[in-house]
């Protein structure tokens, strides 16, 4: 892919990175969205729910709580929908190889929410004689300040992510050497263990969450049989 | 907390400054860092209220108020609408300013406890768990993006503008509308109905990953159970996530060197 190329890319990156936490948390950055809306970019939105939907199962893990840190799935579900979406055709390997890079554009844009985070209590500290004068615009000016540095954060993310693992995941994905169907199992596996571990960390105070549980699982089960 | 220093008209708020308080609060969390977290966000929000103080913008209590309300202050993002409206309330009451810090400083756990609860730990998941059963039977990329998206925010826009409206309605007294039964046993009810529609939404996801082969599936989804289980027993301990992260990174480098 060329910088023109990356450019929408990086851009939707950017727009949905910032949903993560400054504007407007619509949840537009969840994966199975993200991925999806980053496939179609590409032209391929099919691929993109599929690596999306892995992602979601991942992803149910992590919940913003308050002040926790967490991995920026935004513009990391950018960049696994983008990587899964242009391999078309779909190659042994291109779906685990562009889910290792979407998760650690993850961890990487994580940290970059912590450094813009201080950058932003950096700058509220500089501006603090104008805050306590009750300037409306040092507080207009500093919601500005965190809103853009997060736009800038998401955008750069992306494009470095989709620069690096652009060139990574093709290399890789001609040397694999496992079979479509057995990596698919292995991703399936691992990402589908993570969601419900995280759902019984998630729901096991609800009464009777248990017995839900594996009742929705024989439903599924048996829609599996039928279906 | 209901002691007000004078009395005064009680101050309406016009319909276009409420929705330019509302709309602000999709960005409250513009300037979210780790000294003052969101309290940048909450003066932001409040400021368009603020102006209807006595002397208005140049007014030495538009500023005062000003000063309060950019000062430390934590909530979940969502129900900060509450604080945003309470203590624009307070301000336009003239409630003493020992007051409206003593509010501050009791509202902020509340609103986060309640929010994380009701928000993070079950609206999200059971959307999410939506949009995979939806994928799981095969539903188009539109229409499971739609069902996730207009599923979420119809919970997520309605929250906002309640919070909000329930701030400024009850000023000081807004503690009440926390013990709101939605608020109370909601979490308890979505999170019955994600635990179910779990069970039957991640097999349905990984059979359409995978494709076909009913057994390889029913094979693979047990296994992922087990492993669910293993992770659960680790607790806090372990995050599944870079665990998988690390698991997947072990099957590239095999897959490439055999």
């Amino acid at each position: 892919m060329s910088l023109v190329d990356l450019l929408p890319i990086a851009l939707l990156g950017a727009f949905l990175g910032m949903d993560v936490v400054t504007f407007p948390q619509a949840m537009i950055s969840r994966p199975i969205v993200a991925a999806t809306l980053a496939g179609a970019f590409i032209g391929n939105a099919p691929a993109g729910l599929i690596i999306g939907a892995l992602l979601e199962l991942v992803a149910l893990e992590m919940l913003p709580f308050g002040a926790s840190r967490y991995p920026e799935w935004g513009s990391a579900s950018v960049v696994g929908g983008a990587l899964f979406g242009s391999e078309f055709g779909e190659p042994a390997g291109a779906l685990t190889v562009s889910i290792v890079a979407a998760l650690a554009t993850a961890v990487l844009s994580g940290k970059s929410m912590v450094w813009l985070r201080r950058m932003n209590a950096s700058r509220a500290t500089r501006q603090r004689v104008h805050l306590e004068r009750g300037s409306s615009s040092a507080v207009t000016g500093l919601q500005l300040f965190g809103l853009t540095g997060d736009l800038v954060r998401g955008f750069l993310v992306t494009l470095l992510a989709m620069l690096a693992f652009g060139t990574l995941v093709p290399l890789v994905v001609s040397e694999w050497g496992i079979d479509a169907r057995s990596s698919r199992s292995v991703i399936v596996a691992t990402c589908a263990a993570v969601s419900a571990g995280a759902i019984w960390k998630i729901f096991h105070s609800v009464p009777r969450a248990r017995l839900l549980f594996i009742s929705g699982l024989g439903i599924g089960a048996l829609m599996l049989v039928l279906g | 907390m209901t002691q007000e220093s004078s009395a005064q008209p009680r101050v309406e708020l016009p319909f276009g400054i409420w929705m330019r308080m509302y709309l602000r609060l999709f960005a409250i969390q513009g300037a979210w860092n780790y000294e003052t977290m969101l309290g940048n966000g909450i003066a932001f929000c409040a400021e368009p209220a603020l102006r209807l103080l006595p002397g208005g913008m140049k007014g030495d209590r538009y500023k005062q108020a000003m000063v309060r309300q950019a000062r430390y202050f934590n909530a979940h993002p969502y129900f900060a609408g509450v604080a945003v409206g309470a203590l624009a309330r307070a301000e336009l009451d003239n409630v003493s300013p020992q007051l409206i810090e003593r509010f501050r400083t009791a509202l902020g756990g509340p609103l986060g406890s309640v929010g994380d609860r009701l928000v993070w730990a079950s609206w999200l998941p059971l959307c999410s768990l939506l949009a995979l059963g939806a994928f799981g039977l095969g539903a188009r990329p539109v229409s499971v993006i739609l069902i996730f998206l207009i599923t979420y925010n119809a919970g997520h826009f309605a929250l906002r503008a309640w919070s909000l409206k329930v701030g400024f309605d009850r000023g000081l007294r807004v503690a009440d509308a926390l013990a709101h039964p939605v608020l109370r046993r909601g979490p308890q009810y979505v999170g019955s109905a994600a635990a179910l529609l779990a069970g039957i939404a991640i097999p349905l996801a990984a059979r359409e990953v995978i494709g076909g082969g009913r057994f390889l599936a029913a094979g693979i989804i047990l296994m992922a159970i087990a492993g669910g289980l293993l992770l659960a027993r680790f607790g806090e301990r372990v995050e599944g996530w870079r665990l998988s992260l690390g698991v997947l990174a072990l099957f590239v480098l095999f897959s490439v060197t055999r």
